[in-house]
């Protein structure tokens, strides 16, 4: 029991920081209707903007672990903003396989570049935020998934306040909705598609800062294999649908965890596509998706 | 107030405007009429901004807009409730309505609007709350026209507002109409297939055919044209 608890935990604070990557995927999808192949490497532009900011800090503190998270936020919306400027808005008009095609380009020059400019070797990551590890009965608890899951709750909720009470982003939904109605009612849909871009990458990095700070080894590559599950996260819940990506975050993260400890463990890095697979033949939509997926 | 000058639309090959000129004074109302692909929802996405024209001129009060995007010309106080309505279903009927004042961002001013939309069209308090998806078609219309009167226009372009709608709520929307311009004073453009009826509250009109414009006259002078009564007035 204490086992399956302590693999509950570790599974969801996984899934959390899948859930802060899919997210971004199914913003995008919902503006734009395309899957930006380049999401996962902003992730991990993310956590080398963190080992970088990281090293202004020489002790580990809230504060600075605060301040070196909101610092790849920023850096990261900063990118996401200009990849879609340069390389996405050009091809607004074309057919959604050329921008697919061309993402799937930037995430190939971003990693090459990550490489050039970060070298292609595994760097350690420093402890910015405190840790520590403390024991309930058999169970032996790393604050470290404790602070995951506390940071990714806090960034849910200011995601949904922002999505759901402010002016821009019912802007949001209802360019999602309806583009040209929006424009009729005077609402800018490339500042608000900017808007899109630069919050999906920002919680991409601070999944990036998180993901560093509990495995604290970071590469170029670093992206592909979460960046690939969060997106099978986000079809699972519904691509378009936020709080269906949240959820399919966790449950791929759990699930995961849990196959990963049991003796089917050699299954674990298929076992999001399985669900995939699954989810495809037969709820299409997704968990939370709506049959009709044009309409967010 | 609206000055169109041998406007040319095409969509890919196909040109679906050849080349039409009408104009709209202030406080008027004016219809468009003409049978289904005639060009009329194709003239308000050209004056809107949601197509661009290949040629001619859409002059609004004096300042040439063709080549301006759809969300700067709503700027200027011209509103379009486009045909099918568009409302936005994912969202409350009040998130609709605050939208339409996007660009509104005087809070007293928004305020005001809404009791004057709630005023004219007493339904959409009722349903606030609501989903916009789920609204009958007529409330929809309503909460259409009430989100294009958020944003406080001095223009209003109506794209088959009876559409598919109860005649019931027809009636209300046609009365709600006719006051706004009166008590108003705000210029409308309307595009209906039930000519008669918009004929009834209008000024003038417009009859266009495959792009062209066949006829314009008073609406009493349309409306007793023998022509127009055969084509499309049912006799």
């Amino acid at each position: 029991m204490s086992e399956f608890i302590q693999q509950l935990i570790n599974g969801l604070s996984v899934g959390a920081m899948y859930a802060l990557i899919a997210i971004g995927y199914t913003l995008v999808y919902g503006v734009l209707r395309f899957i930006n192949f380049a999401h996962s490497d902003v992730f991990m532009v993310g956590s080398f903007t963190g080992l970088y900011a990281g090293r202004a800090f020489t002790q580990a503190s809230w504060a600075g672990g605060v301040t070196v998270m909101l610092v790849s936020m920023l850096a990261c919306a900063v990118l996401g903003i200009v990849i879609e400027r340069v390389a996405y808005k050009p091809l607004r008009s074309r057919s959604k396989l050329t921008v697919l095609i061309t993402a799937i380009g930037v995430s190939m020059l971003l990693q090459n570049v990550a490489q050039l400019v970060f070298g292609t070797n595994q760097q350690a990551f420093p402890d910015t935020l405190p840790a520590t590890t403390f024991q309930l009965g058999k169970l032996v608890v790393s604050s470290k998934d404790l602070v995951v899951l506390g940071f990714t709750l806090c960034l849910l909720g200011g995601l949904e306040y922002i999505v759901l009470k402010t002016r821009i982003g019912t802007a949001m939904r209802a360019v999602s909705f309806n583009p040209q109605a929006a424009a009729l009612m005077g609402i800018p849909i490339d500042r608000i598609i900017s808007f899109t871009f630069g919050l999906g990458s920002a919680l991409a990095a601070a999944g990036g800062f998180l993901w560093a700070y509990k495995f604290p080894r970071i590469d170029p590559f670093m992206g592909v294999a979460p960046g690939l599950t969060a997106f099978v996260a986000a079809v699972l819940g519904g691509i378009g649908n936020i709080t269906g990506a949240a959820l399919g975050g966790l449950m791929l993260g759990v699930i995961e965890t849990m196959v990963k400890g049991s003796r089917w463990s050699t299954w674990t890095e298929a076992i999001a596509f399985v669900l995939l697979i699954l989810v495809l033949l037969f709820k299409p939509a997704g968990l939370l998706g709506r049959v009709q997926a044009e309409k967010v | 107030m609206l000055e169109v000058t041998d406007l040319k639309v095409g969509y890919g090959a196909i040109e679906a405007l050849h080349g039409i000129s009408f104009s709209v004074k202030a406080g008027e109302v004016v219809t468009l009429i003409g049978a289904n692909g005639a060009g009329k929802s194709t003239t308000l996405r050209a004056i809107s901004g949601l197509v661009q024209a290949r040629s001619g001129d859409i002059l609004f009060e004096g300042r040439p807009i063709q080549r301006m995007p759809a969300h700067e010309i709503v700027r200027l106080g011209l509103a379009h409730v486009p045909e099918g309505r568009m409302i936005f279903a994912n969202l409350t009927v009040m998130e609709n309505l605050r939208m339409g004042a996007y660009l509104v961002r005087d809070k007293a001013k928004i305020a005001r609007g809404l009791e004057e939309v709630f005023e004219v069209f007493p339904r959409l308090r009722e349903r606030e709350k609501q989903m916009a998806g789920t609204l009958s078609g007529g409330e929809q219309q309503m909460l259409a026209i009430g989100r294009a009167l958020m944003g406080g226009p001095k223009f209003l372009m109506l794209d088959e507002p009876s559409l598919g709608i109860a005649p019931l709520l027809v009636k209300t929307i046609f009365e709600q109409i006719v006051k706004i311009n009166r008590d108003r004073g705000l210029t409308i453009l309307l595009v209906e297939q039930n000519a008669n009826l918009a004929l009834r509250v209008s000024l003038r009109g417009y009859v266009l055919e495959t792009g062209r414009i066949l006829l314009a006259d008073t609406a009493a002078g349309l409306l007793a044209d023998p022509k127009v009564r055969s084509a499309y007035l049912g006799g």
